[in-house]
């Protein structure tokens, strides 16, 4: 197992490297001139030379990367480009925060009923409730988040007036309210996520039935009820726990479109900020932890999986 | 692969799906042709107008015909996620098929860059790097093959290691086969069911993150018409205009069921369940 850790953890940061990478290069090809782009377009000569100096601009690229590098991972992130310059570190840390609040409603709103659905599906395969749950998560799975966050808004907000159409709220509103805020979002981004954990659910109850010790089970004299509950279910919801972390990683790549179309302050609108306004440090900043807690999701799988594979665990 | 065609269409959701994706295909093939404006024309004097059977599907907060701008919006948004899934799935296969023959140390350097490479987030990295080439069909297509291929590569590689040690590959190989020959004509068919099933999710999820990036302001860029900037755009207007939100809205949400029935078909057919991304 800790052969398994390390081998994983060592991808992780093979990852988070590439990212840098990829992330450091791309921002390197972006059009126009940093200095001139954080001064104005009136800044004089001298002041654009002072502070390209001031930023290392006039150094090698390698250099550069490396000075970014080290910086970032000793934890000085430094200032943002944009917005009165402030230091980045405490802002993508407040951003990171709320977007964690949202991911957090969403998974005790989506979870529960999805798990159920799946379980609920699979033991009444090839039934009319069946077929029902699947042209449902077939018709959202792979939706957009924008189109179902905005049908979402006109029905529940616009329409019926249950719920506020946007997510702007300070951080020091009452939670009853914040929660009242967080409802359309984390159902525009639990939608798609649903899907999969109910598709991948059934699956995984539909093979566990038609495993031998089930029918060893009912013929040895257990109800159905007792032989599901006991036995089914156990052996049946293990990979959906797999299951429910990968999908944590496709709810981080989805929090990213659902906070635009709601303006919910979270490090998803951060970076997407952060890109429109060529903001280069904030940009790789904002992506870096983005793509962090990515991996981490898909790491977290990887070792759920592992503990219930002996087999992969030895590997 | 004709009984496999012949089974998907008989199931009826499946055929309901093909007969809809089909549609879209007409539309993306002869949409500038039906269309009865061009897309970036202003109407004179009809602007917010609701739909009728001048505008079948209103005309939007500029005076520009809906029906029109969504007709002319099918060729982007179909073609575009065709030509990233026929790239993915070329460079995809060509390095998976190579790394699950060959083995050895190869297979362990270039699925852990592989490996790595998946576990980025698509939008975010696709955000990045669209800022930085600019967002052009020509980069949308770029980035997102850069995603996905990875993902083609894993699937192949699985496939063709799994056949590896099978006997007719041994065989070819005492008949002396080329390793070209061995991996195109012998493996390749093989692999062919979860390379199909693949091929179908990626088409998906390639509708998907290029919507997306429309939405987000980072698509083909204005005045062509793409659905995802239209919804945006629709969005600040929505209480004069709602149909110029709820028509491209509408349309990429059928186009997105009509390819999830079929391609939930081909995963029964095929009995291959494919994978999320």
């Amino acid at each position: 197992m800790l052969r398994f850790l390390t081998r994983r953890l060592a991808l992780l940061a093979l990852t988070l490297f590439l990212t840098s990478i990829l992330v450091f290069a791309s921002t390197q090809i972006l059009p126009g001139d940093v200095a001139r782009l954080i001064l104005g377009r009136e800044a004089q000569d001298q002041a654009l030379q002072d502070l390209r100096e001031e930023l290392g601009l006039n150094q090698p690229l390698p250099v550069q990367y490396t000075a970014w590098l080290t910086g970032f991972v000793s934890g000085d992130w430094g200032r943002a480009f944009t917005g009165g310059r402030p230091p980045i570190r405490p802002l993508v840390m407040e951003r990171l925060g709320r977007s964690m609040q949202l991911a957090l409603v969403t998974l005790i709103l989506t979870v529960p009923l999805s798990v159920t659905l799946g379980v609920i599906a699979g033991l009444r395969e090839n039934t009319w409730i069946d077929s029902v749950i699947n042209i449902l998560t077939l018709a959202v799975v792979g939706l957009p988040e924008f189109v179902t966050g905005l049908v979402l808004i006109n029905v529940f907000a616009l329409g019926l007036g249950w719920f506020p159409t946007g997510a702007a709220l300070s951080s020091d509103a009452p939670l009853g309210e914040a929660l009242r805020q967080m409802i359309l979002p984390a159902t525009a981004a639990g939608f798609v996520m649903m899907a999969y954990i109910v598709r991948m659910t059934r699956a995984g109850v539909i093979d566990e039935m038609k495993k031998t010790y089930v029918r060893t089970a009912i013929l040895k004299g257990l109800s159905r009820r007792q032989v599901i509950v006991r036995h089914v279910l156990r052996n049946a919801l293990l990979p959906t726990v797999t299951v429910i972390a990968l999908s944590i990683g496709w709810l981080i790549g989805g929090l990213i479109v659902i906070e635009n179309v709601f303006n919910y302050p979270g490090l998803g609108r951060l970076m997407t900020a952060a890109v429109e306004d060529k903001d280069i440090p904030l940009m790789q900043a904002t992506v870096m932890v983005v793509v962090f807690f990515f991996a981490l999701a898909n790491l977290a799988a990887d070792v759920v999986y592992a503990l219930l594979n002996p087999r992969i665990r030895l590997e | 692969m004709r009984t496999a065609v012949a089974q998907l269409l008989r199931r009826p959701m499946t055929l309901f799906g093909a007969i809809i994706v089909a549609l879209f295909l007409l539309a993306a093939v002869f949409g500038p042709m039906i269309a009865p404006y061009p897309y970036d024309m202003l109407i004179r004097g009809a602007a917010r107008l609701p739909p009728s059977a001048d505008y079948l599907f209103g005309t939007d907060q500029i005076g520009r015909d809906v029906f029109s701008r969504v007709l002319w919006g099918a060729r982007d948004i179909i073609t575009l996620p065709l030509l990233t899934t026929a790239l993915s799935v070329l460079f995809g296969t060509s390095i998976g098929l190579f790394i699950g023959y060959y083995g050895g140390w190869i297979d362990e350097i270039v699925s852990r860059i592989l490996d790595a490479l998946l576990a980025i987030p698509a939008l975010a990295l696709a955000l990045v790097m669209l800022r930085a080439v600019g967002p052009s069909p020509f980069g949308i297509v770029a980035v997102i093959v850069v995603l996905y291929t990875p993902i083609v590569a894993r699937v192949v590689r699985a496939a063709a290691l799994s056949l590896r040690g099978s006997g007719y590959i041994e065989a070819a190989k005492l008949r002396g086969e080329a390793v070209r020959y061995i991996l195109f004509r012998e493996i390749l068919p093989g692999v062919l069911p979860a390379l199909v099933v693949e091929a179908a999710l990626r088409f998906s999820y390639a509708i998907f993150l290029t919507a997306s990036l429309g939405f987000l302001g980072f698509g083909v860029q204005p005045p062509s018409p793409d659905w995802g900037r239209m919804v945006n755009e629709a969005r600040t207007a929505f209480s004069q205009v709602p149909w110029a939100l709820w028509f491209p809205a509408g349309a990429i949400i059928l186009l997105i069921v009509g390819v999830n029935l079929l391609s939930d078909g081909l995963r029964r057919v095929f009995r291959y369940e494919g994978q999320l991304l």
